[in-house]
């Protein structure tokens, strides 16, 4: 039975969360009610989590979550657990370090499991924080799942995205060096009552002291934090409520707005192309026949996604889309 | 040199034995088993020799009972001079129903009492709580105020017997209860022994009945080291329990590693609050898991009484003989009763009993048959009973200390599981000690694993349970139940609410507002938790103050 | 090189539209013992299941909220403190009353033979006795619990 969009509009739990699944196990009628309610997207302000597995993330999440109630607004929460890549099964289970929230309605927690998606996502991340932006909430919350540094992706769907480090991880920070600046809007030293926190902070602030800024750049901020028991935690969130308004403005947010379309419409092109193309080689099992020539060396697979692209599929492009806007690329 | 050629001559002939006779018998009739291993999976050669003991100095490792490292015993005489001390763990229903039992079980025989609390007690939540529905009475006795431990103990001399209570998060507020009743009966604290579990620690790794963060629990227990060491110096403070981490599926060395390294925190947490460590740790004692393989188990227990008296001498400098015993009890494994063939049980505690016995244990609590299924029955807590009396009285295995003690395998084993168990304490050690190991997840992480892996071994076959994986049969005896009236909620709620209308009220506000007060300073909260009792403050009360200005624990998600 | 056969790759093709199994594993009540529970949330897991731990020291609300929110399919529970006569029924209960009635709740735990047929006729799909095995459960979700429409 089909979700209508009318249902998520108005608040159903129930409905929502069988969209959310729908969307998670790619159900063509559920792709069909988010068309509708796209445009009702974007009021939402996106949180991004991120850091390495035991950095803390589900409990300050659960700590976030808690002070932005106080403030009257509703959450929404998307945690990615990884899928074992041997049985294709998950245990999800950031709901545990987050059951204050249990029983409260203007909370609403989706669990997650990659399913081979890599980028610390899940493939329907996007679509689910569309859903819980369409239903109304105030804030999404999207914590990754913790694979360490590449975990790029996230940048891209949330307004502002907080790095997670735990003291103790000097030699890593060196490591992530490279990815983790543009990462970052905000770092977060969280379980900073360890030792060696004062340290971890610094080669931080170094390291970000290190890159220049131009005139209206954003310069992250180191914070510390124990999301344990909540120290520092309105420190933190004051500065993601600074780099709210930073993205606010009209420049930045115009911005921030393109980058995500074109992610989101990126996503979807990638995903469609490849079902397609696997779809239509599949049919007839000249996949198989393919595979096993390449296995053989009887052909190379370079040529034959050639073909793919430049033969199979024809790309009967309306008039109006030809002409466009053009030049997205560049 | 002499004794080296003769070591050497050994080793020779057990090769020259293994190559000429066991190879040609095992190319005709191969092994049983691929590998053999413990229930740990931990591998076990064929057969041992001296050559096992290579380089051992006997009287350093293994050596006298009574004198250090105590690993055949902590006393000179053991059970010549006196037996194991019965001690059957009972609770349920409410006070009335559990203290009718203790008057039975003494009267069978049994030597000390050991009280089982429901599990709103053990979470710090009276029996009218929410969260105490279909709980009360159910898996132990229900206690919410001193009125019930009054009921608990009416008519038991507190002077004469001893009293086991297993309670960890609000342990503090039970033992406060126990002296209140002491007291009532004439009896002043300093007469008054027994144990309370009090071990924190392994809540947080394995049994998970929490209240408060670990920082603030360290307080309380170091507050009630300090306060029994001068007032109740009879009691055992601390059972720092193995038990719950062998249930819930760590190996045996895990058992003894995870439970030592608690010790040691135990011990450095009393040291850090002042405390002269010969004043406290006397008065710690141990509480292991007898499971189901017999050397492992003996010679985890003979292990554990090694490490405990070189830790306690070389690396606190304890001065004092008696903080060097390590003194323990025992319970047989809950974990390896099956559901299936439930009598078969019996025989089962009766091994583990006797593991117990020959490891050295000072108090025994042996399980009836049902207990996978229910609480006990009286029949069957009967039966549990009389197989420690069978041991004790009809096998003969307590009239020569240490019996097994020189068995090249026993030795062995004791010498493998130090060993190994050294290598996780000095691991924990290396994390800054078992609180921050736990607040890692590190322990917890290693059980689980441990316990997937055997879950694995004996779904594959591999590890066997009768009755479950191997000799099944299809019909089953069935064995009488315990069934908990489901009057006993309503009748201990009600009698909470009187209890609640009834006290002074005024009163009771203050002793709530001290207790606030003195948990946020550095004040010993065992008098002002012991004024709270006697003006019938409940559990629950209590710790909600303790909530408000300590905070809550909750699960940190490790699976 | 004949170690990547065709038949591995194609697995991996899309994966459009194929529902996935998604199951609560939760502990109501008070007591701690949570060892069954996580094994049994790894088994479903290597059955290829999406399992949400909810861990321990859950109230029937807490659970029946977080399965309206993750949308499973079956509600795997686990007690050892005997409380399962009030918390296993309150769970069915409660989905009844949010028309979640078709979300299979199954459990296991310290059950005795004698209250299975009441927990039965509340609502309680299966119950697991001490002893039972992982494969015993994980073949009950594989054949019970189907993914919903």
């Amino acid at each position: 039975m089909a979700i209508s969009a009318k249902e998520i509009l108005s608040g159903d739990v129930q409905a929502a969360a069988r969209l959310m699944r729908d969307l998670d196990d790619e159900i063509p009628s559920a792709h069909r009610t988010l068309k509708t309610l796209y445009r009702h997207t974007g009021r939402a302000t996106i949180l991004g989590i991120t850091g390495a597995p035991g950095a803390g993330k589900s409990t300050l999440v659960d700590c976030v979550t808690g002070h932005l109630r106080q403030e009257g607004k509703t959450v929404g929460i998307v945690a990615i657990d990884p899928t074992s890549p041997f049985s294709g099964g998950a245990i999800l289970g950031d709901r545990i370090r987050m059951q204050k929230h249990a029983l409260d309605e203007g909370v609403f927690i989706k669990s997650l499991a990659t399913r081979g998606h890599l980028g610390g996502l899940s493939k329907s991340t996007i679509d689910i924080v569309n859903v819980m932006d369409a239903m109304g909430k105030d804030v999404v919350i999207i914590e990754t799942v913790g694979v360490g540094q590449d975990e790029v992706e996230i940048v891209k769907v949330a307004h502002t995205n907080l790095v997670l480090v735990v003291p103790g991880m000097g030699d890593d920070i060196q490591a992530m060096k490279a990815g983790i600046l543009e990462i970052a809007d905000i770092f977060v030293v969280n379980k900073s009552d360890r030792e060696g926190a004062d340290r971890t902070k610094q080669e931080l602030e170094t390291m970000v002291g290190m890159n220049t800024y131009r005139e209206g750049e954003w310069a992250p901020p180191v914070m510390a934090a124990v999301a344990q028991t909540g120290a520092g935690v309105p420190e933190l969130l004051s500065e993601v409520e600074r780099h709210w308004k930073f993205i606010s403005r009209e420049e930045n947010l115009e911005r921030y707005r393109r980058e995500k379309a074109r992610v989101e419409l990126m996503e979807i092109l990638k995903k469609r192309l490849l079902e397609k193309a696997v779809d239509d080689l599949s049919r007839d099992g000249v996949l198989d026949l393919l595979l096993q020539d390449i296995a053989r060396k009887i052909r190379d697979p370079y040529s034959i996604a050639e073909q793919v692209v430049d033969h199979k599929f024809g790309f009967h492009l309306t008039e109006g889309a030809r002409k466009g806007k053009g030049n997205r690329r560049r | 040199m002499v004794d080296r050629n003769k070591k050497k001559t050994t080793r020779d002939r057990g090769k020259r034995l293994q190559r000429e006779r066991l190879k040609p018998r095992l190319s005709r009739n191969p092994e049983r088993l691929r590998r053999f291993s413990t229930v740990s999976d931990e591998e076990i050669s064929s057969l041992y020799t001296p050559a096992d003991l290579e380089g051992i100095d006997f009287l350093k490792e293994t050596g006298f009972p009574g004198e250090y490292p105590y690993t055949r015993g902590v006393h000179p005489s053991m059970y010549r001079g006196r037996l194991w001390t019965m001690r059957q763990f009972s609770g349920f229903g409410s006070a009335e129903d559990t203290n009718a039992r203790y008057h039975y079980l003494l009267s069978q025989g049994q030597t000390g009492l050991s009280v089982a609390f429901h599990f709103p007690t053990l979470m710090g939540y009276d029996s009218d709580h929410a969260r105490a529905r279909g709980e009360v009475g159910m898996c132990g006795v229900a206690v919410d105020s001193l009125r019930d431990m009054e009921i608990l103990f009416h008519g038991i001399p507190l002077d004469k017997i001893t009293t086991s209570m297993t309670t960890n998060a609000p342990a503090a507020i039970l033992l406060a209860m126990y002296i209140a009743v002491a007291e009532q009966q004439g009896v002043s604290p300093g007469k008054i022994g027994g144990t309370i579990q009090n071990d924190i620690l392994k809540e947080y790794i394995a049994r998970h009945s929490w209240i408060f963060p670990p920082d603030p629990s360290m307080r309380i227990i170091t507050d009630i080291l300090a306060f029994c060491s001068d007032h109740v110096p009879k009691w055992n403070t601390i059972s720092i329990s193995g038990y719950h981490i062998r249930e819930a599926g760590s190996t045996a060395v895990q058992e003894l590693a995870f439970t030592i390294a608690d010790g040691i925190a135990y011990v450095q947490a009393g040291i850090d609050a002042g405390i002269p460590v010969d004043k406290f740790a006397p008065r710690l004692s141990y509480f292991f898991n007898a499971h189901m393989d017999f050397f492992e188990e003996i010679a985890k227990y003979r292990a554990a009484r090694r490490m405990w008296a070189r830790i306690m001498r070389e690396r606190f400098r304890a001065k004092d003989e008696n903080s060097w015993k390590l003194r323990f009890h025992t319970q047989t494994a809950g974990v390896t009763l099956t559901a299936q063939q439930p009598v078969n049980n019996v025989a089962r505690v009766a091994l583990q009993g006797l593991m117990a016995v020959l490891g050295g244990t000072q108090s025994l609590h042996t399980n009836s048959m049902d207990e996978t299924l229910s609480l006990p029955t009286e029949q069957a807590v009967t039966i549990a009973l009389r197989t420690q009396q069978i041991l004790a009285e009809e096998t003969g295995v307590a009239n020569s200390i240490d019996p097994l003690g020189g068995s090249f395998l026993l030795e062995k084993l004791t010498n493998e599981m130090e060993k190994k168990a050294m290598h996780y304490i000095r691991k924990i050690d290396e994390m800054g000690g078992m609180v921050e190991a736990i607040k890692r997840g590190y322990p917890q992480r290693e059980i689980i694993d441990a316990s997937y892996h055997y879950q694995r071994l004996l779904e594959k076959g591999e590890k066997k349970i009768v009755g479950v994986n191997c000799y099944r049969s299809d019909e089953e005896l069935p064995i009488p139940i315990l069934t908990i009236d489901k009057e006993v909620e309503r009748k201990q709620v009600a009698r909470t609410r009187e209890v609640r209308r009834k006290r002074n009220a005024k009163r009771v506000a203050s002793r709530i507002d001290a207790l606030k007060d003195a948990s946020l300073s550095r004040t010993n909260l065992m008098p002002v938790i012991l004024e709270a009792v006697k003006e019938y403050v409940t559990i629950g009360e209590i710790c909600d103050a303790f909530r408000e200005t300590m905070g809550t624990y909750t699960d940190p998600a490790m699976y | 090189m004949k170690s990547v056969p065709a038949k591995k790759i194609s697995r991996s093709r899309t994966t459009k539209g194929k529902r996935k199994v998604r199951v609560l594993v939760g502990k109501p009540g008070l007591d701690g013992h949570d060892r069954g529970a996580k094994i049994i949330a790894r088994a479903l897991r290597d059955a290829g299941k999406e399992v949400i731990y909810t861990g321990l020291h859950q109230t029937p609300e807490m659970i029946v909220n977080a399965a309206e929110q993750e949308d499973v399919d079956a509600i795997g529970l686990s007690i050892l403190s005997g409380a399962h006569n009030y918390l296993f029924p309150k769970v069915v209960e409660l989905l009844r009353k949010k028309k979640m009635g078709k979300v299979v709740v199954f459990g296991g735990g310290i059950i005795p033979e004698n209250d299975i047929p009441g927990l039965r006729k509340k609502g309680v799909d299966r119950i697991f006795t001490p002893g039972a095995t992982l494969s015993e459960i994980v073949e009950y979700v594989n054949k019970r619990i189907r993914p919903r429409a």
